[in-house]
């Protein structure tokens, strides 16, 4: 085969390179099938689920339980499916996504470019945050959102997010732009470039790929986060807090083929980003993260 | 006409209801989010609704109220509780004693609870002789459900003592089918030992064990029964029993593929649900050993402290409405269980929810009412979990009947 | 990079300033959010707190009841099969995969995303996925028996001695792709002028990557391990949602221990000193990788 001429070098022979595939292939089952079931089963009445076997295509197709999961389920004291909640969960993870990921692109200029006395003991405390479980957290930041009047609001659990955030994003951007040309920074302040107009003119262009691996880190974990949406969400849980609702609502019957259909529903945004950029994943974490 | 002035009126409220949204909204925390007892809630919505007063909804389901507990910690300590929070025996008074809860003494003697709540209720309702919760109703978890055309099939008569009931349940198990429909959850076991524990030893004997935390009653030679008869149960499970939830193992009963199932009263709706009628379709009786007994567990609204008059004004007429006979009747003859007062008249209540007010009365007078164990109506919560604990692990197999009850009353003693 | 301490005069005391200030608003959060919660935390963890935070200090005592409870030592023991077996197993199918992929495949496009889309999930969506498919009255084992292998049998779930094995299933599935992403990346950086260097002087396939790739990847599995390890210690969500900890209480981890002694028990002080012990033993792991991190780039 044509191994070697391009970006990898190892040759391999054709018996191989089937078994290779075979193996591929076998995993993309394994990864698949979980979802297969959920999809599979979404999409048949009630009583082929109770009575059969969970992986035969449906007999009756209907998308009656989709249409249930979106807008009449009973999530509440009301029906209105996870649609209203779907809402709450962009409020609040547009705003938590950007701010974080802004916060990290300018902690991981300064940590990089302006270095100071100091500045890598900050940089492993922070590092260390990101490995707080966040049951500890909640009852200590559940004092300081009621102190500071932001209980039970969107702007409380943005709050929330972005700080448990930026450790991580502050870790992409720092180790991305760490393997950046100083050099041209400094060429760039001998010009009389200031701090801001460097980052604007010089880092933003080449952030892309680590942008990329930020957006989709947070945008996953916010989007599925469910202690601190239970807990801070008041009046404007996110979809989580619903779906949970949804699928373990403890007295009464279960309609498992909502509960599927309602659980691709709650995934389908980040399905959405993970599949959309999933390209320039691979891409961005090459460029920074794992170069230790 | 009746029609129109009702729409007119629903109207009418929700104008009010917007304009005055702020000051007179309540807000209310619960776990009730499947269908039928959320549309339950429902009527209660409407009610105050029409009497102008909004309805926040703070639905939080999950692990039977846990997660919905954790949400409420969060709220309580920031500083914004919510207004009325579904809850559960002894969580009320330790809310009370945190001084987090409001005071509903003058609605209460507006409308005279303490007359028609049963006392072992009020124990609960109250803190320090004020009452602080309204309760929506009473559930008992000492029931047996049954598939009436197996045992039909199968020549089995309604078994009245324990002994007949094992007979039973082997007659079963040798036609095939399986005997006891059960859900392998901790609090799925804990509730059916209510049960058991009582068929031993009667409502002395749980009091002791349960109530008084009485060491010797629980490491004793009838707690070691106790335990020995959850292995003769264990015995008539399927093999696929662990981690199934409760309404599942109903549908086995209702199915014809198991004979019985121990489970509280909520699992009526399952049955009703799928259509089936008591005394023909089901039965329903007491674990046999425990006729006369009720061990009881009763969803409460907690009352928190608000500040405003105008608040205090709505938390009292949701409080009322609660508490009125219509929402009562309404509200259980939905979820399965029985109105918390005991004035309330039975004709809206099928068979079994007829044989449970009046079970429910009778125990009450007679002294047998005794909360429930499983459902943290005998015990705080740390007692609560930790036999818990030991039921579940002697229900699974990990250790005999003797040393099940030495490590029970271990295990209450670390706790308590 | 020496520059920066070296001091260049066109900076103004004005510019000197600037960064500093765009980084305290973070240096703040965490030392609030993260460190002060846990000083509040260890604080916690000596007082007699029951439903609510109560200051007042009785020592040790929650810790020694702490380790005399049966349930943590399980859990402890649960978390040292679960975390050696879902680290190990992850970074084996994730750099198979990743070795795998990097061989020019036709499909590539298609096949990443199916390893990475678990990871999109949240747990509730996991949990009810897999506890479905592992139950053996509706899923695996049932199907097998429809369609015709009696014999299958798979109830792991079920057995209190091998339930731990189907979370270490479940998560393996969740984040195998994202270690696969990792090592694809890690690869990809890799010069191919090296490789075909060492073809020249005649090495295998199997050398190639024994003796050459691997060790340059040695950042990729830094960053796995450490990524893998911390989920492990962290993992609540997916416990509750397969197996709510069950059998009995089978499953029980660390995390599911603190929060149910800190939420469901009310016993606020002994879910604090277990929380303790997690953070030391996540400091424990992180200390030497932080150390190598920031001696790298001095």
């Amino acid at each position: 085969m044509s191994g070697a001429t391009q970006d990898t070098a190892v040759r391999t022979s054709g018996f191989s390179r089937t078994l290779i595939y075979l193996v591929l292939l076998l995993f993309a089952l394994f990864f698949l099938l979980p979802f297969f079931v959920m999809l599979v089963n979404s999409l048949k009445p009630l009583s082929e689920i109770t009575g059969g076997n969970m992986m035969a295509l449906p007999q009756h197709w209907t998308i009656e339980p989709w249409l249930s999961a979106w807008s009449t389920a009973q999530i509440g004291v009301e029906p209105t499916g996870l649609k209203p909640y779907f809402v709450n969960s962009i409020m609040m993870v547009v705003p938590a996504v950007a701010i974080s990921t802004v916060f990290g692109a300018l902690n991981g200029y300064v940590l990089t470019k302006w270095r100071f006395r100091g500045d890598s003991i900050l940089f492993g405390l922070m590092l260390f945050s990101c490995f707080i479980p966040f049951q500890i957290v909640l009852i200590p930041m559940a004092m300081v959102l009621g102190k500071i009047g932001l209980a039970g609001s969107v702007q409380g659990l943005v709050l929330v997010h972005v700080v448990y955030g930026i450790g991580f994003t502050t870790l992409y951007y720092r180790n991305y732009y760490a393997s950046f040309p100083t050099e041209l920074v400094r060429a760039a302040m001998i010009d009389g470039a200031g701090f801001f107009r460097i980052f604007w003119r010089i880092m933003l262009p080449v952030s892309g790929p680590i942008t990329v691996v930020s957006v989709i880190w947070q945008f996953t974990n916010i989007w599925n986060d469910f202690l601190f949406g239970a807990s801070f969400g008041g009046q404007s849980q996110p979809m989580t807090v619903a779906l949970n609702n949804l699928v373990q609502s403890s007295t009464g019957v279960k309609e498992y083929n909502v509960h599927f259909a309602g659980a691709i529903l709650a995934a389908v945004p980040t399905l959405f980003v993970y599949i959309v950029a999933g390209r320039y994943f691979v891409r961005g974490l090459m460029a920074g993260s794992v170069k230790g | 006409m009746r029609i129109i002035g009702k729409k007119m009126s629903v109207v009418l409220a929700l104008m009010a209801s917007t304009s005055m949204a702020q000051a007179e909204d309540v807000e209310v925390l619960h776990w009730w989010t499947s269908g039928g007892e959320a549309a339950a809630l429902g009527v209660l919505k409407d009610t105050l609704k029409s009497q102008g007063i909004g309805w926040i909804d703070m639905p939080v389901s999950g692990g039977g109220g846990e997660a919905a507990m954790t949400t409420l910690r969060a709220r309580v300590t920031a500083g914004n509780p919510p207004t009325a929070v579904q809850m559960l025996g002894f969580d009320i008074q330790d809310w009370a004693a945190e001084g987090a809860l409001g005071n509903l003494d003058d609605v209460a003697a507006k409308e005279g609870w303490d007359a028609v709540v049963p006392p072992a209720l009020q124990a609960f309702s109250k803190y320090d002789g004020h009452w602080i919760a309204a309760p929506v109703n009473v559930h008992s978890t000492n029931w047996v459900w049954a598939n009436k055309a197996v045992l039909d099939g199968l020549g089995i008569a309604q078994p009245t003592t324990w002994d007949e009931f094992v007979a039973a349940m082997q007659k079963v198990k040798d036609s095939g089918k399986t005997a006891l429909a059960h859900g392998g959850q901790p609090w799925q076991e804990a509730t059916v030992f209510d049960g058991v524990v009582l068929s031993v030893g009667g409502t002395e004997f749980y009091k002791k064990a349960f109530v008084d935390l009485d060491p010797e009653a629980l490491g004793g030679a009838q707690m070691v029964e106790a335990f020995k008869r959850m292995e003769t149960l264990h015995s008539f499970t399927d093999a696929n029993f662990s981690g199934r939830d409760w309404n599942l193992a109903s549908a086995m009963v209702i199915n014809g593929d198991a004979a019985f199932q121990i489970m509280g009263d909520w699992a009526k709706g399952e049955f009703l649900k799928a259509g089936k009628v008591p005394g023909t379709d089901f039965l329903c009786f007491r674990v046999p050993g425990t006729d006369g007994d009720v061990s009881f567990n009763s969803d409460q609204f907690a009352m928190f402290k608000v500040d405003s008059e105008a608040a205090k004004a709505a938390q009292a007429q949701m409080a009322a409405d609660i508490m009125s006979p219509t929402f009562q009747s309404a509200f259980n003859v939905v979820k399965g269980s029985v109105p918390a007062r005991t004035d309330v008249p039975n004709t809206a209540f099928d068979d079994c929810g007829k044989k449970g007010m009046a079970d429910l009365a009778a125990a009450s007078a007679s002294g047998n009412l005794v909360g429930s164990m499983a459902h943290g109506h005998a015990n705080r919560a740390a007692v609560k979990n930790a036999i818990y604990d030991v039921v579940t692990a002697a229900f699974n197999g990990e250790y005999d009947a003797e040393t099940a009850a030495k490590n029970l009353a271990d295990a209450v003693a670390a706790a308590k | 990079m020496a520059f920066s301490t070296s001091g260049v005069d066109i900076r103004t005391r004005l510019q000197d300033l600037i960064p500093k200030l765009v980084l305290s608003p973070s240096i703040a959060a965490m030392m609030i959010f993260v460190y002060g919660f846990i000083v509040f935390t260890v604080y916690l963890s000596f007082t007699n707190s029951k439903m609510l935070p109560s200051y007042d200090l009785i020592g040790f005592e929650n810790y020694a009841k702490l380790w005399a409870l049966s349930a943590w030592w399980t859990a402890v023991s649960n978390l040292a099969i679960f975390a050696s077996l879902y680290i190990v197993i992850c970074t084996a199918i994730g750099l198979t995969l990743a070795i795998l992929l990097d061989q020019k495949i036709r499909g590539e496009g298609v096949l990443r995303p199916i390893y990475l889309y678990p990871m999109a999930l949240s747990f509730i969506v996991t949990g009810t996925a897999w506890k479905w498919f592992l139950d053996p009255g509706i899923g695996l084992e049932n199907t097998m028996h429809l369609w015709g292998w009696q014999s299958f049998h798979f109830g792991w779930i079920k057995d209190r001695n091998m339930a731990i094995y189907t979370i270490v299933i479940a998560a393996v599935w969740q984040t195998s792709g994202f270690v696969m992403a990792m090592f694809l990346a890690g690869l990809r950086g890799i010069d191919n002028e090296i490789l075909r260097a060492a073809q020249i002087d005649g090495a295998s396939n199997w050398q190639l990557y024994r003796r050459i790739v691997i060790p340059m990847l040695r950042p990729a599995f830094m960053s796995a391990f450490v990524i893998l390890s911390h989920l492990a210690v962290k993992s609540y969500d997916l416990v509750v949602a397969l197996t709510g900890g069950g059998p009995g209480r089978a499953t029980e981890l660390p995390a599911t221990f603190m929060y149910s002694y800190t939420f469901t028990r009310n016993s606020m002080g002994i879910g604090a000193s277990s929380a303790v012990i997690m953070l030391m033993t996540i400091a424990a792991i992180m200390t030497p990788y932080l150390y190598a991190e920031l001696k790298e780039k001095p």
